[in-house]
């Protein structure tokens, strides 16, 4: 049971990743999570402001029956296939955080020093996570797909543009943990 | 009902996220700091699944759940949009451990912060699109 309770192994984890986007494809689609962000301002009537919003959503509801499946799937997996035994980091990653005032994992999947409610509720806590957002949602659209669209789907097509994609995920991603991290997070 | 056989896919997708922990933003960290190999072992298995699932579909020439022939849409040319634009996502990912997929999936888990992370991205996607026509692609 361990195997189901338990974190799932990247081999299992990674082929069933690949057999999402396969299933989406045989149905017709194209894997990619960032575009619902596109689809949900159109449906908040963004279109009212610019023409890259000007979309019929109705024709998105394939991809929002995807996200409203994803939502289900994380509730199912947290609540119900879980022990509780949670991310295991190695010990230098742990004394690591801790120089910079992020607790160890300790059976959750995210640390109280950016996501607890008290964190929230300080001008510094709510502004990581609406930059992070913020930084997150202008990305993804601008180079046109995220870790699905890109990472996964346009990889596995062998498509250029999304190696150039990736490659500056990893640019964004290094910079941000490396240098600015330690930065936001200095214990003072 | 002709979602629900999006709807369940979207079910597999947000469990095996959420086992993997790739929705933790431990796991990204770790990952930009190569002090383990699990998340690079996700995304390097998913991608050697795709590869060859793709191949196989083209070289059978698959026709798709409705009987159509499965097109693969190519991405569009560029290169600017992909470095700044990854970059610029990559910010944020390694910043709130998320990307977009998470971002859903953790609502699912009762993370209410989240719900903020998701305001930014909406946010910042209506922003990409007033800017998009004054930024180079």
């Amino acid at each position: 049971m361990e195997y189901i309770f338990g974190t799932w192994h990247w081999t299992i984890s990674g082929f069933l990743i690949g057999v999402t986007m396969l299933i989406l494809t045989y149905f017709g689609k194209t894997f990619g999570m960032s575009s619902n962000l596109r689809t949900l301002c159109s449906m908040a009537g963004a279109g009212k402001f610019t023409d890259f919003f000007k979309l019929d959503w109705r024709e998105q509801k394939w991809s929002l029956s995807v996200v409203l499946g994803a939502i289900v799937g994380g509730f199912i997996a947290y609540h119900f296939l879980s022990n509780g035994t949670g991310v295991s980091l190695n010990t230098d990653t742990i004394t690591q955080l801790q120089a910079i005032g992020i607790e160890a994992p300790n059976g959750k999947l995210l640390p109280d020093a950016i996501f607890s409610i008290e964190t929230l509720q300080t001008p510094k806590g709510f502004s990581i996570l609406l930059i992070g957002g913020l930084l997150i949602g202008f990305g993804t659209r601008y180079a046109g797909g995220c870790t699905s669209g890109h990472a996964i789907s346009g990889l596995s097509n062998l498509q250029l543009p999304s190696l150039v994609a990736v490659i500056g995920f990893f640019i964004g991603g290094l910079l941000m943990a490396h240098l600015i991290l330690p930065l936001i997070f200095k214990t003072t | 009902m002709k979602l629900a056989r999006f709807f369940l896919t979207g079910v597999l997708f947000g469990i095996v996220l959420t086992k993997a922990e790739a929705v933790s933003w431990y796991r990204i960290y770790e990952m930009f700091h190569f002090q383990s190999f699990h998340m690079f072992g996700i995304i390097g298995t998913a991608l050697c699944t795709g590869i060859v699932g793709l191949q196989l579909i083209k070289k059978k020439k698959v026709k798709d759940f409705n009987g159509f022939p499965i097109k693969i849409i190519e991405k569009e040319r560029g290169f600017w949009r992909y470095v700044i634009g990854g970059t610029i996502f990559g910010l944020g990912w390694a910043l709130v451990g998320s990307c977009p997929g998470p971002i859903f999936i953790l609502l699912g888990t009762g993370t209410y912060a989240i719900a903020i992370v998701l305001i930014g991205a909406l946010l910042g996607t209506y922003i990409y699109g007033l800017l998009k026509d004054r930024l180079p692609h």
